[in-house]
């Protein structure tokens, strides 16, 4: 009898084409649009988190500013770090493993017919090691270059592609501002971030080499510090903030006129905004499913005139309420089955190709591939079962004279 | 004919006070008014009367489709009001054919599928129900519609597939609303001769409602029907 109620159930689905394409259709929407939505958002937030990583754990920046983007009052001038600045951090901060002085600017690059607007970085070779940069080609700076400021530069991968493509840049000469540099190492690329934040663009010098030749003063304008293994960065953010209160010069009602910015928790803020845009799209996604579920719900009970004659008749012949509702029970399962399946197999596509194109990494989440799955499968077992259960309790004259 | 009806026969069905009342208050329609009958196994009887005057509501208490509001239904001596919803059910399946006022075919259902219905609950196999659904069309001249879907037939086409499908299953009782209304004379007597064959070789017990004097002929007794009460009550010729 089960097989034969699962044959009725299979007949009432063919029968009843274009009701069970729209159930069905319901389902896909709201399973694929769901899973769609929400593997996108994972992926993006998946990339945020690589970010971090990338950016290294454990570094602080020091600003000159009160805020943390390191504007001041309007009009007056920032008072700016010394390479003094920078080592004594290293110097009298045991938490700081190493700190590289960093000044920059942007400015154009030159080589042959090609050209590029990108940053412009004077630091030493404390910067590779503070921000973990491996060398792909050529070397970091030498001391002698270091200490007279020679004009070389070591480039990222994107200026690389610009200037030279595929070719050696190494012993090239490129021209940034009116300084002509000789090119003696490239950077191995860390890609882009989520927020399309290239990472490699740049060309980085001696301090000397930049203060002299191309900013034209003494300044630094950041100071990177990596922080040494297992100390907390909140309290190394503390003992920076105190030195640097000291060395400069400012009262203790004073405010600060430096930032300290721990770049953790930029990421983690970075990974906040993310975490809020999977939400908007996993909300929107919940309107699509709920969108799915009303469609299936219409469907069901558009029909529910006919079925509900439909199953007086069956009764009137000499079903029992059950047999009645099994087959409708297996038809709205079969539906929801059919149509979870097919959703989960476009949502999944959908996923994998927005992630593509967004060029985030694929994040297919199994937990929500089956609440959307049980959802919509829910919502189509219920409307197409709970009408039936009604009808298959009247009387069958009843059921026959539903308008 | 009356004889034959036998007064030895045990009683079949058994109406005692039956009301069926829709509606409350001042909206109240006393459908039923207390109906008192006995319809023994073998019988062939017609009711008739004017239209609302309560036939086919008599009829879907007879065949369970419906519930009395009061009296007593006494089914092969078997209070129906005892029965569970599914034992009725079950009284449906192995022992009534029903057919309806208004046929009630399934749509998008072929004729043969419709007619294959019952006998699905009864356990048949495909097979077999297949041979005997199909054998009931034929016997309603529609051999050759069995692929048709109800949307397909004429009114009177459609009346005859009902008419199969209440015979497929074999019951014990057919009860049949007006079942030749739709059809010209010559056809709705083929068919009441079908009947009429059922009744007297395979001794099926027939309750039929019918506003053609030429169709209540065939049966052996006549009941009356006016306004929810039994008017008048007899063998055929002296009712009539
Ligand atoms: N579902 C219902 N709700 C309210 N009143 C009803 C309902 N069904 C029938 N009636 C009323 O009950 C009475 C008997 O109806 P029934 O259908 O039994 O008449 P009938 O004798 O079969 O008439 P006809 O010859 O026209 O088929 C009528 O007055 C009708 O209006
Ligand atoms: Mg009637």
């Amino acid at each position: 009898m089960l097989w034969e109620t699962i044959r009725l159930a299979l007949q009432a689905i063919l029968r009843h084409a274009t009701r069970s394409f729209l159930t069905v259709l319901g389902v896909v929407i709201g399973v694929g649009a769901v899973i769609a939505m929400v593997t996108v958002g994972q992926g993006s937030a998946d990339q945020v988190t690589a970010d971090v990583e990338k950016l290294g754990a454990n570094t602080l920046m020091v600003l000159p500013g009160e805020d943390p983007l390191g504007g001041g009052p309007p009009g007056t001038a920032l008072k700016m770090f010394t390479l003094r600045d920078n080592n004594a951090l290293e110097e009298q901060l045991s938490v700081v493993r190493v700190s590289a002085p960093i000044s920059q600017m942007r400015a154009r690059v030159v080589f042959g017919n090609e050209n590029r607007r990108t940053d412009v970085v004077g630091t030493d070779n404390r910067y590779f090691e503070a921000a973990q940069w491996e060398f792909a080609l050529g070397r970091p700076f030498t001391a002698a270059e270091l200490q007279s400021g020679r004009p070389v530069c070591v480039i990222g991968e994107t200026v690389r592609d610009t200037l030279f493509g595929r070719a050696d840049p190494i012993g090239q000469s490129l021209r940034a501002k009116t300084l002509s540099c000789e090119v003696v190492g490239l950077l191995r690329s860390k890609g882009a971030s989520t927020f399309g934040t290239d990472q490699d663009d740049f060309v980085i010098m001696p301090l000397r080499t930049f203060q002299r030749r191309i900013a034209g003063n003494s300044d630094v304008s950041v100071l990177f510090a990596a922080i040494r293994e297992g100390v907390d960065t909140e309290r190394a953010a503390r003992e920076i903030e105190a030195l640097m209160r000291q060395r400069r010069r400012i009262g203790a009602a004073e405010e600060d006129d430096f930032d300290v910015i721990d770049m953790k928790q930029v990421a983690s803020m970075l990974a906040g905004i993310t975490d809020i845009l999977t939400g908007l799209l996993a909300a929107v996604a919940m309107v699509s499913l709920l969108v799915g579920g009303i469609g299936i719900m219409n469907i069901m009970l558009v029909s529910v005139t006919e079925r509900t004659r439909e199953i007086g008749i069956r009764l009137a012949v000499g079903a029992e309420a059950r047999q009645v509702l099994m087959q409708f029970l297996v038809e709205a399962v079969v539906l929801s089955l059919v149509g979870g399946l097919i959703g989960v197999i476009a949502g999944l596509g959908m996923g994998y190709l927005g992630a593509r194109a967004l060029s985030v990494p694929f994040a297919p989440d199994p937990l929500i591939v089956l609440v959307a799955f049980a959802f919509s499968a829910g919502v189509g077992v219920i409307f197409g079962y709970f009408p039936a259960r009604r009808a298959a309790r009247l009387d069958p004259i009843e059921a026959l004279r539903h308008e | 004919m009356a004889e034959r009806a036998g007064q030895a026969r045990a009683p079949l069905i058994e109406l005692e006070g039956i009301t069926r009342i829709y509606g409350q208050g001042a909206a109240e329609v006393r459908a039923l008014d207390g109906i008192d009958l006995t319809i023994r196994e073998g019988e062939f009887v017609a009711i008739m009367g004017p239209s609302g005057s309560g036939k086919s509501t008599a009829l879907n208490v007879i065949g369970c489709l419906d519930r009395p509001s009061g009296g007593h239904y006494r089914f092969c001596g078997t209070e129906v009001a005892t029965l569970t919803r599914d034992q009725r059910a079950l009284l449906r399946r192995h022992y009534l054919g029903f057919v309806f006022q208004g046929y009630n075919l399934l749509p998008r259902m072929s004729a043969l599928q419709n007619v294959e219905l019952p006998l699905i609950y009864k356990g048949l196999k495909r097979a077999e129900r297949n041979r005997a659904a199909m054998a009931a069309l034929r016997h309603m001249g529609l051999g050759d519609r069995a692929h048709h879907d109800p949307s397909e037939l004429s009114g009177g086409q459609q009346q005859r597939v009902a008419i199969a499908r209440a015979l497929a299953g074999r019951p014990r009782v057919m009860l049949a609303d007006e079942p030749t209304g739709n059809l010209d004379t010559k056809r709705s007597i083929e068919i009441m001769e079908v009947l009429t064959a059922l009744n007297r070789e395979e001794g099926l017990t027939i309750v039929m409602v019918t506003h053609e004097d030429d169709m209540a002929a065939f049966a052996d007794r006549l009941i009356w029907m006016v306004d929810g009460r039994i008017a008048s009550d007899g063998p055929m010729g002296k009712a009539a």
